[in-house]
């Protein structure tokens, strides 16, 4: 009798809010990923399972899962690298609404990003010539150690400051301010720093570091975070800004 | 929490931090000179110094504990916003009154 594995025991989230796990077989196949599973499921005995998927390559963002009790990209997960015992749990990410099976509703999760100042106003127009940016300078360099965030939404499912406060703006609309704050270019830092200073912005964070533990690119949202929290402070007490 | 309660929240446990050290000091001294209720008061009553010591410490704590119940309160129970607030500056203000009570206790002649 062999003992090599040839089926994996797979529970998937079915329906929304109120769904529960349901357990399906799936053939296991080497260098098959988490993604594979849910898609092998979707074409061969649930056609209506509902998840969300673009490149497959790790760089879209949005195929985001909870497996095994963790936040991960799906398609850059190795199921022989996370499969307890020939088993795998798969829900939608967690801290967002479900909308059904394995998709979150990530409104939220853009919204503080936008609440957050997350988008770029520029100082020039595309008239102007195109400012020199030093790639050594210390603020470019803070800019861009956080800049290659792609909003899969891992760390705000990770989070334990996002799940326990719902005003809490998160790791990654917080990230992505730290990136504006420091590019020089920029021209709303004021109503920016204003807004992370508010509440729910970055005196919220514990610096518990899930989100620097989870995320996929390895960025570091909790000292972009620390950075903010300094930024403001000092911008606060020089009456740069009001709170 | 924002910027305004986290600077008041740090800065008043900077604040703090060499109280609490000089605080312990003058237990373990006491403790260790076997000094006698009469014995503290006798240093104690009618001193600028302690009471000074003293009232600072309080109106920090005052301050800093009610900002760390706040958040507490905010994640862990289900009040917010302005219940949040009303509990955490009555805390606050329990806090100031029956400390001044007991500074007061300790070093007016």
């Amino acid at each position: 009798m062999s003992n090599v594995r040839s089926q994996l025991t797979v529970s998937l989230w079915r329906g929304g809010e109120d769904g529960r796990y349901q357990s399906y077989q799936v053939p296991l196949r080497e260098n098959q990923t988490v993604l594979d599973v849910v898609t092998w499921v979707q074409r061969n005995l649930e056609p209506s399972l509902a998840y969300r998927f673009a490149c497959r390559v790790g760089m879209c963002g949005s195929c985001a899962m909870t497996v095994n009790g963790r936040p991960r990209w799906t398609c850059r997960t190795q199921v022989s690298r996370v499969a307890d015992g020939g088993r795998l749990q798969i829900g939608p990410l967690e801290n967002l609404p479900v909308i059904k099976d394995l998709a979150a509703d990530m409104r939220p999760f853009f919204e503080k990003w936008q609440q957050a100042k997350g988008a770029f106003a520029p100082s020039k127009t595309r008239a102007d010539p195109i400012e020199t940016i030093r790639p050594d300078s210390p603020a470019r360099r803070a800019a861009d150690a956080a800049i290659e965030c792609i909003n899969c939404g891992v760390c705000y499912a990770a989070c334990d400051v996002v799940r326990w406060n719902e005003d809490y703006l998160g790791p990654a609309a917080l990230n992505r301010a730290w990136t504006l704050v420091n590019d020089v270019r920029d021209t709303a830092n004021v109503r920016r720093l204003e807004a992370v200073a508010a509440s729910g912005g970055c005196h919220a964070c514990h610096s518990h570091q899930s989100c620097q533990e989870h995320c996929p690119l390895s960025l570091n949202p909790t000292a972009a975070i620390a950075g903010l929290k300094r930024r403001t402070a000092l911008a606060f007490l020089k009456g740069e800004i009001e709170a | 929490m924002n910027v305004r309660l986290y600077l008041a929240q740090r800065l008043t446990a900077a604040v703090m931090v060499p109280l609490v050290a000089v605080h312990l000091a003058v237990i373990v001294y006491a403790t260790r000179h076997g000094l006698s209720a009469a014995d503290v008061l006798a240093r104690t009553r009618g001193s600028i110094a302690w009471a000074l010591f003293y009232g600072i410490f309080v109106l920090a704590a005052a301050i800093h504990a009610p900002i760390g119940l706040r958040t507490i309160l905010t994640e862990w129970s289900p009040l917010r916003g302005r219940s949040v607030d009303a509990v955490a500056t009555g805390v606050g203000l329990l806090l100031l009154a029956t400390g001044l009570r007991a500074v007061a206790a300790v070093v007016l002649p």
